[in-house]
């Protein structure tokens, strides 16, 4: 028994031993020359038209991948402030504003906003009567302006803190809904922004819309100030 | 309509934290080149009357953080971070040995930039116009575009789109004449303090010229007139002239 379990041992470590071996049988042509590296070479280097030649022709281009550059044109943004419609009280306002950053001077923007009128003096004065409905004091702008950097600059805080701004004039035309019919508007006015960050901007805008409005029977120019104050984050 | 608003503010909100997070991400990546003139001087800020705070000697490397129009901003290997204007950018190069490509339009390759964009005024019929239109262009001499008008008048508002096909006539000529010809919808909402009538949707046509004028790099100028015929369901159709005084162009 002692004799038959060491032989048994015995022919398991043999088999163990020679099965990786075995391997070489089952590779193709192509791994073969490894198995004798030194006869290989000598062949190759005598005669270049072999499998494998050291200096290959036929260079692989290299891929160069250019990282794609973060340009930041666009502003996107928020703001809100107090607008006042010409004899209808002055009210919040809230809008949201897109800017494309043409060449540092100048920019062009698109704003978004909305308002709600109140109630005129003659409406307060007279009791009952209403000129609007409820629906007709919503009051929504949008404007496609112009921007033109005129004074950039920096502001200091303290000695160590210098922000980068910039005083802007915007002029431009769009469209105001109120009382129930769209105006042409030609909006224009100033603003004032300051950069926290590289991303971030803190503007201040004084606007007059200007419009015609034809509400008691006779034409008349209505120039509505607003005044906000907005973020904007660059993309 | 405060709902729209709502739904505008809450992607500027999200939009803003994005930006915030991404911020220190946006570290690791970045283009590096090479610094080929004597030096380059870092400004404060992306203007030319910022202070040069920083100067980088030729053969030192520095990363491409972001551009905004002719600026970009650079960090040093100190990571030093200002703002270096597109002409001295021209000047330095890529890591494998090459100029800096910025692979931007100018008045020579211009007409390779396929999307324009731009907004128009003037006048419809005698009513206010407004203007917006996108184009993309198949060959340097035709293009594609799509225009966005609003209409605001004394007795109707309406809004009309319309698409069409564009064609340049020279399109390397500083002011350049071109042909368009397209076909849309107009929707028109008479006032409601004249007579009742009711909102109506047309088909329109439309055949008209105008002409450009390139300014510089990506800017253009133009202006336009077009003959629009709407197709109504009366007897006769309306003709309309456009007018579109002046237009402001940029291409992307």
């Amino acid at each position: 028994m002692e004799v038959s379990r060491l032989r048994l041992l015995f022919l398991t470590l043999a088999l163990a031993s020679t099965l990786p071996g075995c391997a070489w049988f089952g590779r193709g042509h192509d791994a073969a020359p490894e198995a004798v590296p030194s006869a290989d070479t000598a062949t190759t280097v005598g005669a270049p038209s072999s499998e494998q030649p050291i200096i290959n022709p036929q260079v692989e281009r290299r891929e160069i991948k250019r990282a794609q550059m973060d340009t930041e044109d666009f502003e996107v943004g928020v703001y809100g402030g107090i607008l006042s419609i010409e004899d209808f009280d002055s009210h919040p306002v809230y809008g949201a504003r897109l800017a494309y950053n043409l060449t540092e001077d100048f920019f062009l923007e698109a704003t978004l906003a909305q308002s709600r009128a109140g109630r005129t003096s003659y409406e307060e004065g007279s009791g009952n009567v209403d000129l609007l409905t409820d629906d007709e004091r919503d009051y929504t702008y949008y404007a496609l302006s112009a921007g033109w950097n005129v004074l950039p600059g920096e502001v200091f805080i303290g000695k160590n803190r210098a922000y980068n701004t910039a005083f802007y004039l915007v002029a431009g035309i769009g469209s105001t809904h109120f009382a129930g019919d769209d105006m042409f508007t030609v909006s224009g006015g100033f603003g004032y922004r300051v950069l926290p960050t590289d991303w971030l901007a803190v503007h201040f805008d004084v606007r007059d819309n200007v419009y015609d409005i034809d509400l008691l029977g006779s034409k008349k120019i209505v120039n509505n100030l607003e005044a906000h104050l907005g973020l904007s984050v660059f993309f | 309509m405060p709902r729209w608003l709502r739904l505008l503010i809450l992607p500027v909100l999200f939009l803003a934290a994005v930006a915030q997070a991404e911020d220190p991400d946006s570290k690791e990546t970045g283009q590096k080149i090479l610094i080929a003139d004597p030096f380059i001087e870092l400004h404060t800020g992306p203007g030319r009357g910022y202070p040069v705070f920083y100067v980088v000697e030729r053969g030192q490397e520095v990363e491409i953080v972001k551009r905004r129009t002719d600026w970009f901003m650079v960090r040093t290997s100190r990571d030093i971070e200002g703002w270096v204007t597109r002409d001295q950018m021209l000047a330095t190069l890529e890591p494998t040995g090459v100029p800096l490509d910025l692979q931007e339009p100018s008045r020579e390759n211009y007409m390779s930039r396929r999307w324009q964009g731009g907004v128009m005024g003037g006048d419809f019929g005698g009513a206010s116009l407004i203007s917006v239109f996108g184009g993309y262009a198949f060959s340097d001499n035709l293009s594609i575009e799509l225009t966005l008008n609003h209409i605001i008048g004394e007795f109707s508002n309406g809004a009309s789109a319309t698409l069409g096909l564009m064609h340049v006539f020279v399109p390397e000529w500083r002011i350049s004449p071109y042909f368009t010809l397209g076909t849309g919808v107009i929707y028109t909402d008479p006032k409601s303090t004249l007579v009742r009538t009711e909102d109506r949707t047309n088909q329109i046509g439309y055949v008209g010229g105008g002409l450009q004028f390139y300014l510089t790099r990506r800017f253009m100028l133009r202006t336009e007139y077009r003959d629009n015929i709407i197709f109504t369901n009366r007897d006769d159709n309306e003709e309309v002239d456009e007018w579109k005084y002046l237009g402001f162009a940029f291409f992307f």
